[in-house]
């Protein structure tokens, strides 16, 4: 668990084909980072790094502005209990002391069989179905205390396949055929833009 | 930015605080606000760097037709008829408000800040900000402070995001080791984990910290600004010439910063260059004259110490039988006098200022030159026929870089191995070392090539070729000897083809050392006298100058030392020379070194050489003493005095001057300005240079003069006298004629009569054969990097463990064909001698060569070499 195994650079090559220059397949290498190990490790940033031609402190400088970019390790599934207006209004403060007591974890710390970790969060755009959670950025609205007691323990019981690990973004991995691509130029070496010549013809 | 002040033809008209100025074209708000004097504050804001806005300080009140509303002066360009108010109540309400939010988090700890004095933030919250805080809560805290590199520490709390020295680290050195870590109120710089910030060029992000995040190991609680003294001078670590200023407090150097000349350094400065600074009160430190007794060099009174110099030289039994080496580490002025003691009194020819390590006078000399900004015009074509610039000329490197990033410049580099400069050259080959000059031949021709010259494939020849062709306008070669362990002559038959197949060629000669080219400017060297030119063809300017001009051409160093070796040499002197560690031949030098009847050394530390001299002076180095100084462009600026030399140390000027009475000449200097005035009045290149045109040029003069500096002087003292005399007919209404009187006297220090010699021109002899290829054997690869272990890194405390060592480096390939593991053991054998060292696989090196890098710890490279082949071949055992 270190650098990218040999299959996810594969994964990592065909992702920086997507894009005209590597560096911009920086943010999906890391998320395919993350997927692998749960988090990132100083070791895959220096991989990544090296993939797409930056240096280790660039790849840490853009992952470390994202909040779901996690630096250190995690529990398999990332809790996130929203307490911002709506949610608190409806609960959620509860909700997250009734979590931090069944867990007998603080938010930001995980529980010590590395199942879980809670953090307590702001709004997240669910707020007509207040209050609201997250397992590893999976929705679940209008909790009450029972309904968390009860996924907690099916998660526990591995009878929730829909929420994979943490990291896992999606669990169809979306492969762009080759005809379909817009094709891997640097803008400033065309003169029409591929997307745009691709649509031309497409018009054509 | 320093350029022109006038304003230009196609300005553009706006109204700051009410008046009218005229912009340039595109130019930012902030930069025509302060050419019209109105200085507008600002944290993020380089003017060598792009605009960010990060900081919002530079917030003024403008109105383009809209109505007046804030926007960053440091991101917005002149439009016409902008009104511009940067005194506005609203103006100042917005630089009170970001003041104080950039000392929410600020720590108050300026007492014990490095910065304190002269920090910006300080400065402008004294100018522009409150006077009290309103900020109760807790400020944010760090460890502090945290080293990200060897050479600078980082204090976090102070940091005020500016974004500055990740800007320099990313766009101007191309290093960006350091970045933004996190978000918000949690934003730091920061290095990855055990990546440190281990630029070259690391030591500019501290001088251009607004504030005391960034401080330098070297200067940490050294002194205060109040306490420091301070005067320019030109950096003289290696050839580029950068202007730096020097501090000083309580006659002690305490550190060097950049200073903005347009033309060079731009205000950078390289760590090399700025961390030498340490090495001027270095330990060690020669005070005062030794003698030798037996084995051991004992302190002894500088008039016994001048006469054994001189009654050596006088009993000398010919002029042939004395030989010079040195003069880099030298001033123009001191160059002079010694080239005048050796030449003009001594009647010897056997001077070189260079070590066997560089390229022959007269083709640094000779070649059509080119200034930096020259090569680097935007959209041209540079030739690099050099040496890696990262690591021998730093600053130059930086120029380079921004004239391919942003200036459209193609470089195409020809190099025995990749260098720093590889990755942003449109080309870059590697031919077989000792065969630049018949491939640059086939690169320069008039159509394509069907076969490999040197190693190389015809469909890449043929594709430089074709870059080559395509180039804009005059092509401009950087010319330097990139190896030590292959002779010059392949690359000076590289320039011969050049220029024969493109005339209009202009070369920018890079070689390494300090005031080198000052030394050859000035007659250091075999065949050439004082003003770059030809001794024959100055015999008889000089004879009527000089005492005496040597009978016949002399000695290189290389000939000197052979010389020595065969005990044809009675005196050797060596000025601030050690070729017992910078000869690439060893051998020879150690040689040498026995077979001198006297070896005299004139330096500032003991070296390898000087150990084993009969007589140590004592001498001035940087810091210590006036004068000018050269760099690569033939640009002359000057280098000035901040500090007492140590003990009774002389500078070198002096030394000669005297040795030259004790010989019966009297020079007739007392002072650096008396040789500059003779430099200035009789040595071609070098006419009309005088301390009044280098005063009224802070960038410095590039000779020869096309106009006569005389003239130059007086343009701007006509123009001074002028502006006075205007201003006191305003006041007192009245005519003022006499000035124009002042004027014609002026006039007539005029120059010397007679025609002057013609400067020196090129001509390339034709190189000796390189022996055909042997499979079995390597060519060997010998370069430089920034540190080694030469005596100033080495007494420079924070730059000597920088130096990194060597191993031997091959291509994977020949690795592999050795059967050879990574880091494994092998032996080195040259015709000359072996070295036992491990191996590192390095793609950089071409196939069948092999690389080291001289002057490193423990790995004597020069004892493989043999001066006298043109490239040095090895072959590689497993020990
Ligand atoms: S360390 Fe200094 S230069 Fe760098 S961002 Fe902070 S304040 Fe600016
Ligand atoms: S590039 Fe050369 S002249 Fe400039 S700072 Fe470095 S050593 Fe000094
Ligand atoms: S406040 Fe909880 S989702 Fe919006
Ligand atoms: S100087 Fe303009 S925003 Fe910082």
């Amino acid at each position: 668990m270190a650098r990218l195994t040999a299959e996810n650079v594969e994964l990592a090559t065909e992702i920086i084909g997507h894009f005209p220059r590597p560096k911009s397949a920086l943010i999906p290498l890391l998320h395919l980072a993350q997927e692998q190990d749960g988090h990132l490790t100083d070791d895959a940033m220096v991989h990544i790094a090296d993939l797409v031609d930056v240096t280790p402190a660039e790849v840490l400088g853009t992952a470390s502005f994202y909040e779901m970019f996690k630096m250190e390790p995690v529990g398999r599934y990332m809790v996130n209990i929203c307490t911002n207006i709506s949610c608190q209004l409806r609960g959620g403060e509860e909700l997250l002391e009734h979590a931090e007591n069944t867990l007998g974890i603080r938010p930001g710390q995980t529980t010590a069989d590395g199942l879980f970790t809670i953090e307590d969060v702001e709004c997240i755009a669910a707020c007509t179905e207040a209050p609201c959670l997250q397992v590893n950025y999976r929705y679940f609205h209008k909790i009450t205390n029972n309904e968390f007691d009860e996924l907690i323990s099916e998660l526990r019981s591995g009878a929730r396949s829909d929420i994979p690990a943490h990291g896992t973004l999606a669990q169809v991995r979306q492969h762009i055929p080759a005809d379909r691509q817009a094709g891997s130029v640097v803008p400033e070496n065309t003169e029409v833009p591929v997307w745009l010549s691709v649509s031309e013809d497409g018009n054509a | 930015m320093p350029e022109s002040e006038a304003p230009p033809i196609d300005g553009v008209s706006v109204e700051i605080n009410g008046h009218e100025v005229i912009a340039r074209k595109g130019e930012l708000l902030i930069d025509a606000a302060e050419r019209a004097g109105t200085y507008i504050p600002r944290f993020c804001y380089h003017e060598r760097m792009k605009p960010v806005g990060m900081c919002r300080m530079c917030l003024v009140e403008v109105d383009t037709g809209r109505g007046p509303a804030l926007q960053p002066s440091c991101m917005i360009e002149c439009t016409p008829g902008m009104k511009v108010d940067t005194e506005s109540e609203i103006t100042k309400k917005a630089q009170d408000g970001v003041l104080e939010f950039l000392l929410v988090n600020h720590p108050l700890d300026c007492p014990v800040c490095d910065k304190g004095g002269e920090c910006p933030l300080q400065d402008q919250t004294m100018a522009f900000g409150p006077g009290e805080s309103r900020f109760v809560e807790e400020k944010r805290h760090k460890e502090k402070p945290i080293p990200i590199s060897d050479l600078v520490l980082l204090d976090r709390e102070r940091c005020i995001l500016c974004d500055r020295c990740t800007r320099f680290a990313k766009e101007v050195a191309g290093d960006p080791l350091i970045h933004f870590i996190n978000r918000g109120n949690d934003t730091e710089i920061n290095t990855f984990p055990d990546e440190p910030f281990s630029s070259y060029f690391s030591g500019n992000t501290v001088q251009i910290c607004p504030v005391g995040a960034l401080t330098a190991s070297s200067y940490r609680f050294k002194a205060r600004p109040w306490d420091l003294d301070t005067t320019e001078s030109t950096c003289q670590m290696c050839s580029v010439g950068c202007r730096i200023s020097i501090d000083s407090s309580r006659d002690e150097v305490q550190r060097f910063a950049g200073v903005d000349i347009d033309p060079v350094n731009w205000g950078w400065l390289c760590d090399k260059g700025r961390f030498s600074s340490e090495a001027v009160n270095a330990d060690g430190r020669l005070s005062e004259p030794l003698l030798r007794e037996g084995d051991s060099l004992i302190p002894a009174r500088w008039s016994d110490a001048i006469r054994r110099v001189s009654d050596a030289l006088a009993k000398a039994s010919s002029p042939q039988a004395i030989g010079i080496i040195g003069g880099a580490r030298l001033t123009n002025e001191d160059n002079y006098a010694w080239a005048k003691l050796a030449k003009g009194v001594l009647g010897t020819d056997n001077v070189d200022a260079q070590l066997g390590d560089g390229l022959p006078a007269e083709v640094v000399l000779g070649l059509p030159a080119a200034t930096i900004d020259e090569v680097c015009a935007p959209g041209g074509t540079v030739l690099l026929l050099a040496p890696d610039v990262k690591e021998e000329l730093p600053v130059l490197f930086l120029r380079l870089r921004h004239a391919a990033v942003s200036d459209r410049v193609t470089l195409i580099e020809i190099s025995p191995r990749t260098t720093g400069i590889t990755s942003l050259a449109k080309a870059s080959v590697q031919p077989r070392p000792g065969e630049v000059g018949e491939l640059v031949r086939a690169l320069v021709a008039r159509s394509n090539t069907d076969r490999d010259i040197a190693g190389i494939a015809a469909e890449e020849i043929n594709a430089i070729r074709a870059l080559l062709s395509a180039a804009n306008g005059p092509l401009k070669v950087v010319l330097g000897r990139a190896s030590v362990a292959e002779s010059a002559d392949a690359v000076v038959d590289a320039a011969a083809a050049v220029i024969e197949a493109r005339p209009d060629t202009r070369f920018l000669p890079v070689l390494r050392r300090a005031n080198v080219r000052g030394a050859l400017d000035m007659g250091m060297a075999p065949g050439v006298l004082p003003g770059r030119v030809a001794l024959e063809d100055a015999r008889e300017w000089y004879e009527s100058r000089w005492a005496k001009v040597p009978a016949s051409r002399g000695l290189d160093t290389e000939g000197i030392l052979r010389a020595a070796a065969d005990g044809r040499i009675d005196v050797l002197v060596l000025l601030g020379a050690d070729p017992l560690s910078d000869f690439p031949d060893q051998d020879l030098a150690a040689r040498a070194l026995t077979g001198a009847r006297t070896v005299v050394s004139i330096d500032t530390i003991l070296n390898a050489s000087s150990r084993r001299a009969d007589v140590v002076l004592a001498a001035a180095g940087f810091a210590e003493k006036a004068g000018t100084t050269t760099n690569v462009e033939g640009r002359v600026n000057t280098v000035s005095q901040r500090v007492t030399p140590p003990g009774t140390a002389r500078a070198d000027w002096m030394l000669a001057t005297e040795i030259a009475s004790r010989l019966g000449v009297e020079f007739g200097f007392s002072s650096p300005q008396d040789i500059l005035d003779e430099i200035g009045s009789i040595t071609p290149a070098y006419l009309g240079l005088s301390i009044e045109a280098l005063a009224a040029s802070p960038d410095g003069i590039v000779l020869p003069l096309d106009l006569p500096v005389d003239e130059l002087v007086d343009e701007i003292i006509e123009e001074i006298i002028k502006d006075v005399a205007a201003e006191i007919e305003t006041e007192t209404g009245e005519p003022v004629d006499e000035f124009i009187d002042v004027l014609a006297m002026t006039d007539d220090d005029g120059f010397v009569a007679g025609s002057t010699p013609r400067l020196v021109s090129f001509v390339a002899d034709a190189p000796l054969p390189v022996p055909p290829l042997d499979s079995y054997a390597f060519r060997l690869i010998a370069t430089r990097k920034l540190y080694d272990q030469g005596t100033i890194v080495q007494s420079a405390t924070s730059l000597a463990p920088l130096a990194p060592g060597t191993s031997l480096l091959v291509n994977p390939w020949d690795l592999d064909r050795l059967g050879v593991a990574e880091s494994g053991r092998v032996t080195v054998r040259s015709s000359r001698s072996s070295l036992t060292l491990s191996v590192t696989s390095d793609p950089g090196v071409p196939r069948g060569a092999a690389a080291l890098v001289v002057s490193q710890a423990d790995v004597r490279v020069g004892e493989l070499i043999d001066v006298g082949d043109p490239v040095t071949e090895i072959r590689i055992e497993t020990a």
